[in-house]
């Protein structure tokens, strides 16, 4: 294997790794937000089943880009500056806090890096736009309709029964709901990283073309998501469970379900929708289909601004990144858009840090951002 | 239009969406309800009365048919 090869499956497992904390949200944040699961106990069994999700169909081949970008064209340096776009865009987003489809960032990084390598021929546009760009619009207003109804049938079969007898019994149901999401992330987003590295293997002639995923990918990619689920992207959790609508344990397992069944749904009928999309229209659901519950709509706007804007803007990134790993040529030209990367995501991280968002403060009162204010941040004991 | 949008699809999703996605979580309330009997007894009014058979019955069939169509889900998964 060459260096450019080696480069392109260390991003893509970086990349992998992005994605499983910037979704850890979208299965957990509102068992997390009703207190159902400790924060660290729910990020960790979202890891657990994300790494049994990933093991779990077993049908692994190179499909991420196929129908959308013509792959004969695609090099193992295109593939590269694709996955760099991914990660730059969920990195920004996760430091917004805002849930953005880890899929519609490496869709557009590929998307944009082919364009700038082959052309506008090489990409499909009609596919782009009926199989990502409308499922994108729908799925949220699919989830949020089966939410929606979910919740609103919940509060009026058990309008009778006492709050804390029925809330008990729902969070063991929120529990298992968050569960199944979990896995279905598992078997779903692995799965594309997966697509993503046979493909780089195969356009760098390391593998036949249509080779299925060799053992050490799905591993190596089973491991990454998991690993990255169990981080926690703490931001986009906040956002999820505490910025849309205040969620009571009916709502949170109305929401899981609905999204639970739309993944599997989806992926079933070879309809893909974005696990991030489908998560964050349940939520909405569940706070129209309770009476007297406030919908943060302003939040909601934003997140749907940030979705509108995420194919083109990781689209720029890969295309810029094509751009100049060509430009300098060769194993350099990778060799320093890497290094650009890396100095990126730390710079990113760095800056995080000085408005962390931890299991601690996670669950604070919303007040206008995924940031918790300092006056309101937990504060740590002077001398214990 | 049809090439555009995937109609069919979108219709089956939102359909079975429905019938599991709203669904199951109805028939949990519905376990939930039956368990409940809304009443204490004792000194201290800490231990509930226990629901009837019957009630125990259905909310018991409840869970089971949730716990049947997650099975079936994961199945789904591993073999499609």
């Amino acid at each position: 294997m060459t260096v450019v090869l080696v480069l392109v499956v260390v991003t893509a497992l970086a990349f992998d790794f992005t994605n499983g904390f910037h979704d850890t949200g979208n299965a957990m944040a509102t068992s997390i937000a009703t207190g159902a699961l400790k924060p660290r106990a729910a990020v960790a069994l979202s890891g657990a089943l994300n790494l049994v999700g990933a093991f779990l169909s077993l049908s692994v081949a190179a499909t991420i880009a196929s129908g959308l970008v013509d792959t004969q064209l695609v090099t193992p340096t295109v593939v590269f500056a694709g996955l760099t776009g991914g990660i730059v865009w969920n990195l920004l987003t996760w430091f917004l806090g805002i849930p953005s489809s880890s899929s519609h960032a490496l869709i557009g990084g590929v998307v944009g890096a082919t364009l700038a390598a082959a052309g506008a021929h090489a990409v499909q546009w009609q596919n782009l736009v009926s199989k990502v760009v409308i499922p994108a619009g729908l799925s949220p207003v699919i989830a949020g309709i089966v939410a929606t109804v979910g919740t609103w049938l919940v509060y009026r079969i058990s309008r009778r029964i006492a709050t804390g007898a029925r809330d008990r019994g729902f969070r063991y149901a929120q529990i298992g709901s968050a569960s199944m999401v979990s896995l279905a992330h598992g078997t779903n987003d692995a799965q594309k990283t997966m697509g993503v590295i046979t493909l780089a293997l195969i356009a760098g002639g390391s593998l036949p073309p249509s080779a299925k995923a060799p053992l050490w990918v799905i591993v190596a990619c089973a491991i990454a998501i998991s690993a990255g689920t169990y981080i926690g992207g703490w931001r986009v959790i906040r956002t999820l469970g505490k910025g849309l609508v205040e969620i009571d344990p009916p709502q949170g397992m109305a929401a899981e379900a609905s999204s639970a069944a739309v993944i599997l749904l989806s992926a079933g009928l070879g309809y893909s929708l974005s696990t991030t999309h489908v998560a964050t229209g349940s939520i909405l659901g569940s706070g129209v289909g309770k009476r007297g519950a406030r919908v943060r709509w302003g939040v909601a706007g934003r997140m749907a601004t940030a979705w509108l804007v995420t194919l083109p803007a990781a689209g720029v990134v890969g295309a810029v990144s094509y751009v100049v790993a060509d430009g300098i040529g060769g194993t350099a030209g990778v060799v320093v858009v890497f290094l650009v990367l890396a100095a990126v995501a730390l710079g990113i991280y760095l800056r995080s840090r000085r408005t962390a968002v931890t299991p601690s403060n996670v669950n604070e009162e919303w007040a206008g951002s995924s940031v918790v204010p300092p006056s309101e941040q937990t504060p740590t004991p002077a001398s214990a | 239009m049809t090439q555009w949008i995937n109609l069919p699809a979108i219709g089956n999703i939102l359909l079975l969406g429905l019938v599991f996605g709203a669904g199951l979580p109805a028939l949990v309330a519905v376990g939930v309800t039956m368990l409940d009997t809304g009443r204490t007894s004792g000194t201290d009014g800490t231990a509930r009365v226990a629901a009837s058979p019957a009630r125990q019955t259905v909310a018991y069939l409840c869970f089971a048919v949730v716990l049947a169509a997650i099975a079936f889900g994961i199945y789904e998964v591993v073999t499609g």
